[in-house]
């Protein structure tokens, strides 16, 4: 990787226009319009962006409007990573034919159903192939836009339309489908995963997937108040409280050797800033039936499961 | 003008079609492997083995991604290829409505295969007719040097501005596919002069700048919108102006071809055999068309007034040349390769008989359901077809309208 070192300051941040406009019809607080805001702001140069059929490709692209001030393509919902994939191929043809001298950036964004589900077998694909290309995950844990559906990247415990709390099953029982560990098994030469609330922290990955010759991966977590049942004006504090808890850490791997990034690091290095994942349920209608007697062994189960998880990440990342 | 220096090489189909890609100098092609397209496929990852062609190859995990990066990369300014079969094409056919929906002139070669299930892999043509309302131009072909022509045209006629929709050219499985041929080549100047650079239909930005219809750094655009209740109407509308405008394109570079090659396939859209005074006509897609040809030759040879149209254009459907064609005729038979199950006949038979219902005097039709999965159809099985024509027309009694040729039954 040829990534130079490279720091985004809030003016820089402010000065760069934005490519990601305003207009679109994304909902009060919606995690993942920020998210596209935000990568946008980490490009280098000319770009190309491709989208899964997703909450953020139907708010951006009504016709006659659209907010992307990039050449945009959409095309179906399985196979965004497929989409790159042609992209990149055409313009590495005409750049050998001698019809396009500039280096062009892809990228393809999905939401975690284009990802973690339909649109894993073209992600696999496109990598494995080793087309030069960034994907963005933008991870709301759910088919939001069809009204909040179970996904593989839902979270167990949570109610979603299709994993209701019902009286005899509290929510989605299966546990999230560890979509960065697939990716790394790949052999890609960066992995990273981030939230908006540590905005720096994420453009500075977004910058450095494009940097990549090659495939890159990145994992952002967005949240969705709609089908979170969580308060509008509350997403950034769920997108910090995220990794408080060690519910989503962030961390960056390069060349597969994983590295805790600031926000982690901080807790791995004083761990009574740990924060217990109650405080990050609370106030989120889809864990509200967690906290009831019955069910609030759910609760101290996903604890375990998660400090296990943070556990095995602390190791990864002291191992290599 | 025939071509000067005429060489000619031993293709099969396939190989047919992969030389012609290769001389297009096709600037992206995604494909995956299936029976019987594969040997394309194999080909034409020699020639980019070799250093033979500057194509950008990307060997896809399916055909759903093949037809998308087909796709992407069309709407990135390139010229593409790929090609499938059967279950293959199956797969690709959400991508196939998106790809003529984004007006993208990707072309495709099918090897005709039958469908699952019960699996089988030989020749029939239920894939493509499956895909007959997914937006794209089909044309079937005749031989191995039909199916390399109709590459080299398919271009030119995709990527004609007024057109900009994607085509599929149709070889019968095996019986064209692996079967080795004598083929006529284009010299690749000659191939390089025909089909001309990608042309890009111009459009209006917001800013009422005229660009490229492209996805291109200097002119952002959007492509691949949501359309609603308020716009998405219009959208299928215009593709259907553009069908329309490949009808008369087909024609005009049937008609260009032929200047270059001394080769021409009817008008491009209908291919007719002995039509002038026939009496009894066989209307059929494909391959099968050469040994009703032989049969024609024989009837013709005893005195029986018998006639072939072979449909070269199944879409856009060349409505007014088979009412034409046909309207003299005193009885018609028309061959199906596939079934519409539930429906009345074969997806041709449809065709053919909606398109004479305006004629002041239209002739019986009636449909033969023949070849599926490839099961054999003789040269005097063929022949009974004809018999049962002159029946028909002697009697002026249809009997069954929708029959099958080699079936136990």
């Amino acid at each position: 990787m040829t990534t130079q070192e490279w720091k985004f300051t809030s003016k820089d941040i402010a000065v760069k226009p934005d490519l990601f406009l305003s207009g679109h019809r994304a909902c009060a607080g919606c995690g993942p319009a920020t998210v596209m805001r935000l990568i946008m702001k980490a490009t280098r140069g000319p770009t190309i962006v491709t989208q899964a059929t997703g909450c953020m490709e139907v708010v951006s692209s009504i016709y006659p409007y659209t907010s992307w001030n990039v050449p945009w393509l959409h095309t179906a919902f399985e196979n965004a990573a497929a989409n790159a994939a042609g992209i990149e191929a055409a313009i590495k043809a005409m750049q050998r034919k001698g019809k396009l001298k500039e280096h062009i950036d892809v990228i393809a964004i999905a939401g975690d159903g284009g990802t973690f589900d339909i649109g894993l077998q073209s992600l696999s694909g496109a990598v494995e192939r080793g087309h030069d290309f960034l994907f963005v995950l933008y991870d709301n844990e759910g088919y939001m836009n069809t009204g909040i559906q179970r996904s593989g990247g839902t979270p167990s415990g949570a109610a979603t339309t299709t994993t209701p709390a019902g009286s005899v099953i509290p929510g989605k029982l299966e546990r999230k489908k560890p979509i960065t560990e697939i990716m790394l098994a790949h052999g890609m030469e960066y992995v990273a995963t981030a939230t908006p609330y540590y905005w720096k922290d994420m453009i500075t990955k977004v910058r450095k997937g494009l940097e990549v010759d090659g495939p890159a991966f990145l994992h952002v977590f967005a949240p969705c108040p709609r089908g979170w049942r969580s308060d509008q004006a509350k997403t950034m504090e769920y997108t910090k409280l995220a990794v408080e808890t060690c519910i989503f850490p962030v961390w960056e791997a390069v060349n597969g050797k994983k590295q805790l990034s600031t926000p982690s690091k901080v807790i791995a290095l004083a761990p009574q800033k740990k924060k217990p994942i109650k405080d990050y349920f609370k106030g989120q209608g889809r864990f509200r039936h967690l906290f009831t007697p019955k069910n609030i062994h759910v609760i101290d189960e996903l604890q375990r499961l998660t400090d296990e998880n943070w556990k095995k990440l602390l190791q990864n990342c002291e191992s290599k | 003008m025939a071509q000067q220096n005429k060489k000619t090489l031993a293709f099969n189909g396939d190989e047919a079609v992969a030389f012609a890609v290769k001389q297009c100098n096709v600037d992206v092609v995604a494909a995956y492997p299936i029976t019987p397209q594969t040997i394309i496929v194999e080909r034409f990852s020699e020639y980019v083995a070799n250093g033979e062609v500057q194509t950008q190859f990307v060997c896809t995990e399916s055909e759903h991604s093949a037809i998308t990066a087909s796709l992407s990369a069309s709407t990135t300014g390139a010229r593409t290829f790929t090609a499938s079969a059967s279950a293959g094409l199956a797969l690709m056919h959400e991508m196939l409505f998106v790809t003529s929906g984004s007006r993208a002139p990707v072309v495709m070669a099918i090897a005709n295969r039958a469908l699952s299930a019960p699996l089988n892999i030989h020749g029939d043509h239920s894939d493509s007719m499956a895909q007959r309302d997914s937006g794209w131009i089909q044309l079937y072909v005749e031989n191995a040097q039909e199916a390399y022509d109709s590459i080299i045209q398919a271009y030119k006629i995709a990527e004609s501005c007024d057109v900009s929709l994607p085509i599929m050219v149709g070889l019968d499985g095996f019986t064209l596919s692996h079967s080795l041929e004598n083929v006529d080549i284009l010299s690749d100047e000659a191939v390089t002069d025909f089909i001309g650079e990608r042309q890009l239909p111009q459009v209006l930005t917001h800013e009422g700048k005229s660009v490229p219809f492209k996805l291109d750094p200097k002119n952002p655009m959007t492509m691949g919108p949501v359309a609603f209740q308020n716009y998405y109407f219009e959208f299928k509308r215009q593709q259907e102006e553009g069908m329309k405008n490949a009808l008369k394109r087909i024609q005009e570079v049937n008609s260009e071809f032929a200047k270059i090659s001394g080769r021409c396939y009817g008008n491009g859209l209908i291919d007719k055999y002995k039509l002038e005074d026939a009496e009894v006509i066989v209307v059929c897609a494909g391959s099968t068309s050469g040994t009703l040809k032989v049969i024609v030759d024989e009837l013709r040879a005893c005195g029986v007034k018998a006639g072939l149209l072979r449909l070269r254009t199944f879409r856009p459907l060349p409505v007014e040349d088979l009412k034409n064609a046909l309207k003299n005729a005193k009885a018609v038979a028309v061959m199906d390769k596939s079934m519409s199950f539930g429906g009345f006949g074969g997806a041709i038979f449809h065709e053919v008989r909606h398109s004479l219902y305006d004629s002041p005097v239209h002739p019986p039709v009636i449909n033969y359901i023949y070849g599926l999965g490839g099961r054999d159809y003789s040269p005097s099985e063929l022949r009974i077809v004809f018999d049962d024509l002159a029946e028909i027309a002697k009697t002026g009694d249809t009997g069954k309208q929708v029959r099958y040729l080699g079936l136990r039954e």
